[in-house]
């Protein structure tokens, strides 16, 4: 019973974040509404056992991603009213789109095929169950290579995301370490030839 | 007892409701990047139901490798949209039609 009732309270307050991420007309209500989707979302994940993977989308989007959406949202100054053009224009569009998309596919998944009948509810793992020891398994065995993959394409991220947006500005004092190092006792010091001077004549 | 079909119904209400992001936020790359969120967001949801009922953890498996190229494109996504914003001063989707023909 309390299942069902966390389910239906925690699925349909993602469902109402959504709709109101794509609705808002400014983009930092829409951000904070996608950070209230994520956290439903984790709530139904943690109903469906997959405890690890919960944490993580808390973490991972709702601590990074979203803090990197916020963060550019709040730099970039935006124009929302030109951004707004068109939203009343393709609004009944969309949601007949939507709305025929959504019914083929419950169609599809609904309860005739994907019912308790079909899938019964598996039982409940025992208290000392650990997800994260049986995804860590998994992924440090089976999934060896698709895990470094993975490392390898977070690696590229991050070198593009840098590469993408870092520039030098004109006027900024930097060090040229290629010239430091290629610098050699010549350029630096400087040996003068010159006759000794006699200390007779301050005398 | 909640039945499977639950999750795949919000799941596929979700991925609906990210398509009519996309059709009415179709000048602001911001929001257009969020609706793509909220769509992995309900893949995801169908790869961990799926994962749950049937008793196999490759689902989650899954699931993590997706949220590992998701972290990417975010970042990779929101770094091109500062460039683009340097240059044009504006992120509207109409004002990129250079390489229209």
């Amino acid at each position: 019973m309390i299942e069902q009732i966390s389910f239906y309270v925690f699925a349909g307050l993602l469902i109402f974040a959504a709709s109101m991420v794509i609705t808002m007309r400014n983009p930092v209500h829409s951000a904070l509404f996608l950070v209230m989707a994520f956290f439903n979302a984790a709530a139904l994940w943690l109903l469906l056992e997959a405890e690890f993977l919960a944490i993580t989308l808390v973490l991972v989007y709702v601590g990074a991603v979203m803090v990197l959406f916020l963060f550019v949202i709040m730099m970039l100054d935006i124009d929302v009213a030109r951004l707004r053009d068109g939203f009343a224009r393709y609004l009944p569009i969309a949601a007949v789109v939507a709305v025929i998309m959504a019914i083929e596919m419950i169609l599809v998944v609904g309860p005739e095929h994907f019912g308790l009948a079909q899938f019964a509810e598996p039982a409940r793992h025992a208290s000392d169950y650990s997800n994260t020891k049986e995804l860590g398994n998994l992924l440090y065995t089976v999934y060896l290579y698709p895990f470094e993959i993975a490392a390898a394409i977070l690696l590229v991220a991050i070198v593009a995301a840098i590469a993408l947006t870092m520039r030098r500005r004109d006027g900024t004092r930097h060090q040229k370490i290629e010239e430091q190092i290629a610098v050699k006792a010549p350029d630096r010091v400087r040996v003068v030839k010159m006759a000794s001077e006699s200390n007779e004549a301050g005398e | 007892m909640i039945p499977l079909s639950n999750y795949l119904i919000v799941a596929a209400i979700l991925f609906s409701l990210s398509i009519a992001g996309i059709f009415i936020n179709r000048k602001n790359i911001i929001i257009l990047l969020m609706s793509i969120e909220l769509m992995l967001l309900a893949v995801n949801l169908n790869f961990i139901a799926f994962s749950h009922y049937l008793g196999d953890s490759a689902g989650q498996v899954f699931v993590f490798f997706i949220l590992t190229v998701a972290a990417a494109e975010a970042a990779i996504g929101l770094a091109i949209l500062i460039v683009l914003f340097r240059k044009r001063h504006s992120i509207n989707v109409d004002d990129v039609s250079d390489m229209k023909g």
